[in-house]
């Protein structure tokens, strides 16, 4: 019995190793109609090679493990960093499931959005109906501040029309008229889950900014973070700011609402941007996102209507976190503390402390645009190497701003830019050109298992390893974090490989 | 095919609020709806009477819009139940990104093979429509797509193609490809219709992936028995029907049913292969664990192949026990003696195990809301750690779940069909429950409460929970929910003294 020690009870990590379960697995072979061992041997290497490579680049048609979500993940992740907002996903209901699942998963938070639920009669005569009760329902229900619309593909593909039906459902008493229901047609059919949460920051700034603009400035920033999912990196701006005595609004604030202490008491919707702030923030002084190409529209918008001037600013690294203090400072003529100064210098000085074991160390990385140039934007402050770098959700901007950052650093010439791949063509990259250290979600852990390439887990999602999502990787602070990441994978890797007795532990060193 | 019959464990005395004070507690919570969503949702909200045929509610109705629903689409029964599981084949998520990325390696269907080679089961393989594939139609991308994956992946066996939502909405032919494409590969393709806005959960979605196999699998069984090429089997033979493997529960079944002298021809489709459903019309009894996602295909066996089926339940040695009994009463004694013999194997390993932790869990009261089978089936695994059941509900069952659900449920039992976030959330609070026992959007909702929890759907990343090995697991994993002392840090002394 597999089961034979109840001090010791076995789940599938060691239960399945056991002798009854392993001549299971053997018996059960000869009903699955498999290849020979030989077959797949065969097969697997020849997906290590650059002829398999080069069929693999080849591909038109077909996507395989792509790192990009589609845009309503994207929309909902904005509109839960505003204050009692209940997002509202107007389409099928399964894409709401899977979103919400997919937040839980990585935050470990609850994480609320409700769905029109369309189906088959929607598909022919529109979704109007559902939205119009689906705002009623939830607005009873969920006793929402906001409610925040975006779309599915099925109401895209079909034309639904959300200002006019937002109109008929407020026309037939759903929501209060002044309630508001800001909202952004998210297809996902185009870009990927950054855009949707340009449309949607797009969508609720003007919505709640219409008709605000005042005759002088409130003197605020406003910051924007992106498609953010570092806690950390929001608690790390605004502690920056206050320690700089800037007034600032965060467009939007999420951190409570993904990290809400346990009381006992369930809240719905903890923390968040003040509608009022948010509609203040046409009359800041300026905006600074931290990530571009999250905040397209959303900066034009503020630019165009708000006669506001924006910047992007990413607070990775040394030189990054200089750059956003700089920037604040030259806003609001508030000087830089001695505080930050301090925490600069020790951030370098662990840099120092680390940069012989990461000095020319190649490395592969895959993410969204904007968390790709900061982790470029450190690695070649460290002297490590890019080489291989996948974006799936890339474009034409995008490619030209990282290459120029490459291009700046004799660390950054070997690397080559992958826009609009996936990590099956990664997989080819570090089969045929091997790295030292792969940099990227979850999803990364398969690429680990074929290819061996240890792996930090930077970016979103991630799914296997707690509590990660709490640090920042913005500032001074956050630097430490990624050099403590990165640092100590290689080295934990250094032990793995020199850990067999009398073979190769005659490097297994106590002093690193 | 009938259900099990009821196992009445509770002592109803204990029951805290009366049936009549759970009606009025239904009332009290639908009182916030607007009219109309009220009149619907109060069809699926109920307590069970005892000697009643079913539970009292409707089922299987559409959702009520921003209610907050549990649900997800056909596109996640197909791809993400029934299809997915088929280790050799590559599912397609034909359409948008999303589908195929949110529902990548979510859900722990194990599987022995090499990932990429010859299996395929935690991969995400997609069309990524972007908006010309939405104006000018995707078959032509599709039909290359098709040809690149053979290409370089080689050993597939087959391919299906799961339609999301834009699929039917902009009426492509994905049959036309899928036959012209099977003809060029010279492997199986199977077209499903499962896109998202069809039926009113997933549960549409099981059934349509089941006439898929139907239609597009068993012809090739059909026509190799009449070439007589079909191998000849045993009297032993049997299949094992809506098992995902989730955690590695169809293998710690296989292993029972292996050990009373069966022969396991097909697993359904955890840890599955191709080969093995198409050879399922040759055996002689399909032993059906999660009846909702594969009723269908077993009744059409029956129809087709004169395959009788047979429900089990293999959650908790009670109906272990009993199912091996059950399954083995369909065939020789030789079975039926193997049957006791293993029944009375395990028997010291059960019972070391229920004197480990029944003593930890007595009287612990659980709120289940699950969807397939799991609000009935787990119910006796429960009783077997003297745990009492005191609400249930299906995220996606039909009027059939919930008459098998009588046998398994006390009277008073409170009853909740396609829960909204709101209800769930105040009955919880009423009815206080001392576990929940739900899916990942409710966890962390009931965690902040500092109500112990545990996913039914994924065993929380443990498992397996089928069998009797599984059984040791399950109760190990009540356990340290229930016992975490982790829950009694939430709230600061100082507040907790002021009280």
């Amino acid at each position: 019995m597999a089961q034979n020690d109840i001090n010791k009870i076995k789940d599938h990590a060691e239960l399945f190793h056991q002798d009854e379960y392993q001549e299971l697995f053997a018996a059960k072979k000869a009903f699955e109609g498999g290849h020979s061992p030989e077959e797949i041997d065969r097969i697997a290497e020849w997906t290590k090679t650059w002829d398999y490579r080069e069929k693999n680049f080849a591909r038109e048609a077909l996507t395989v493990n792509p790192a990009k979500a589609c845009q309503p993940l994207g929309a909902i992740l904005a509109a839960v960093g505003f204050e009692s907002t209940l997002p509202f996903v107007h389409g099928s209901q399964g894409c709401v499931a899977y979103f919400r699942s997919h937040f839980t998963r990585h935050f470990k938070e609850p994480f609320s959005a409700v769905s029109s639920s369309m189906t088959e009669d929607a598909a022919v005569f529109g979704g109007q109906n559902n939205l119009i009760d689906g705002l009623a329902n939830s607005y009873s229900l969920y006793n929402p501040k906001m409610i925040a619309v975006c779309t599915t593909c099925m109401a895209e593909v079909i034309g639904d029309d959300l200002q006019a039906f937002i109109n008929n459902a407020k026309a037939v008493g759903s929501v209060p008229q002044e309630f508001p229901v800001p909202y952004a047609h998210t297809p996902s059919f185009v870009g990927s889950h950054i855009t949707g949460y340009d449309n949607m920051m797009k969508g609720i700034l003007s919505n709640l900014t219409n008709g605000k603009k005042a005759e002088t400035t409130n003197g605020k920033i406003n910051f924007i973070p992106g498609f953010e999912t570092y806690i950390g990196n929001l608690r790390e701006v605004k502690r920056i700011a206050n320690l700089m005595g800037v007034d600032y609004t965060l467009l939007a604030d999420n951190s409570e609402y993904l990290d809400s202490p346990n009381t006992g008491e369930y809240n719905m919707y903890p923390g968040g941007t003040p509608l009022e702030a948010a509609a203040d923030s046409i009359n800041a002084e300026s905006t600074i996102a931290f990530q571009a190409y999250s905040t397209l529209k959303t900066r034009e918008y503020i630019e165009k209507d708000w006669k506001q001037t924006t910047s992007v600013v990413r607070p990775v690294g040394i030189r990054g976190t200089d750059e956003f203090l700089i920037k604040l400072s030259a806003l609001t003529g508030k000087p830089i503390p001695q505080e930050l100064e301090d925490e600069r210098g020790r951030a370098v000085d662990a840099l120092t402390d680390s940069q012989a074991w990461l000095h020319g160390k190649r490395i592969a990385m895959y993410g969204d645009p904007d968390l790709v140039i900061g982790l470029t934007q450190f690695l070649l402050e460290i002297g490590a190497e890019p080489v291989h770098i996948v974006v799936s959700n890339s474009n034409e901007v995008f490619e030209s701003e990282l290459r120029t950052l490459l291009d700046s650093s004799p660390f950054g010439q070997g690397a080559t830019i992958h826009g609009g791949r996936d990590l099956w063509h990664l997989r080819s990259l570090l089969f045929t050109e091997p790295v030292d250290l792969l940099i990227g979600n979850s999803y990364g852990k398969y690429l680990w298992r074929d290819t061996q390439t240890p792996l930090v887990r930077i970016g979103y999602p991630i799914f296997d390893r707690h509590h990660l999502h709490r640090y920042a990787t913005y500032g001074y602070q956050g630097t430490i974090n990624l050099l403590n990441w990165i640092v100590n994978t290689l080295l934990d890797e250094l032990d793995r490989n020199t850990i067999i007795p009398a073979k190769t532990d005659i490097s297994y060193d106590l002093i690193r | 095919m009938t259900p099990p019959e009821s196992a009445t464990l509770i002592d109803e005395t204990t029951a805290e609020l009366t049936t009549v004070d759970k009606k009025a507690l239904i009332k009290e919570v639908l009182e916030v709806y607007p009219d109309k969503a009220k009149k619907k949702r109060e069809k699926h909200l109920n307590v069970y009477e005892e000697g009643k045929s079913d539970c009292g509610v409707k089922s299987n109705i559409k959702s009520v819009p921003g209610s907050m629903t549990t649900r997800g689409c056909a596109y996640a029964g197909s791809k993400g139940v029934v299809w997915g599981p088929i280790k050799d084949m590559i599912h397609i998520s034909h359409g948008p990104v999303g589908c195929g990325y949110y529902s990548w390696s979510g859900r722990r269907n194990y599987y022995i093979g090499t990932t990429g080679i010859d299996t395929f089961g935690t991969m995400q393989f997609t069309s990524d429509f972007q908006e010309r594939d939405i104006v000018f139609g995707g078959d032509k991308k599709l039909a290359k797509l098709i040809t690149e994956l053979e290409e370089l992946f080689p050993l597939n066996r087959g391919v299906s193609i799961q339609s999301e939502c834009p699929i039917g909405l902009i009426g492509d032919d994905i049959e036309a490809v899928a036959k012209k494409s099977a003809k060029e590969i010279g492997k199986t393709v199977v077209p499903v219709r499962c896109e998202g806005f069809r039926g009113v959960s997933q549960s549409l979605g099981h059934h349509i992936a089941n006439d898929a196999v139907r239609d597009w699998v068993f012809p090739q069984y059909d026509k190799a028995k009449k070439a007589g090429e079909v191998p000849s089997g045993t009297p032993y033979d049997v299949a094992i029907i809506g098992d995902y493997n989730i955690g590695g529960d169809a293998w710690s079944s296989r292993i029972l049913l292996e050990e009373i002298g069966l022969r396991v021809v097909a697993q359904w489709s955890g840890d599955g292969t191709l080969h093995e459903m198409i050879n399922t019309p040759s055996v002689k009894l399909n032993l059906v664990h999660c009846y909702r996602s594969m009723n269908y295909i077993s009744r059409h066996m029956e129809e087709a192949y004169g395959i009788p089926w047979l429900e089990y339940n293999f959650f908790g040695p009670t109906k272990i026990a009993e199912s091996l009994r059950e399954i083995a009463a369909k065939f020789d004694e030789t079975i039926q003696a193997n049957a006791e013999k293993v029944i009375a194997k395990y028997e010291a390993q059960t019972q070391a195990v229920i004197d480990k932790y029944r003593p930890r869990l007595e009287g612990k009261t659980v709120a289940l809301m699950v969807g397939g089978l799991r609000p009935r089936h787990v119910v006796p695994a429960f009783y077997d750690l003297g745990m009492k059941l005191i609400g249930t509900g299906y995220e996606f069952g039909h009027n059939d779940d919930y008459k098998r659900t009588t046998h398994y449920v006390e009277n008073g039992t409170l009853i909740y069909d396609d829960v909204s976030a709101y209800e769930f959330e105040q009955f919880v609070k009423e009815l206080k429950p001392d576990l929940i026992a739900s899916g990942i959007k409710e966890k962390y909702v009931f965690q902040k409460m500092a109500l112990p929890f545990r996913q039914m759907h994924s065993w929380d990343y443990s498992g397996p929970y089928h069998g009797y090995d599984g059984f040791a697991i399950f109760a190990r994993d009540m356990d340290l929910a229930l016992n975490s002392p982790t829950w009694s840090l939430i709230g600061t002394p100082w507040k907790k003294a002021e009280r």
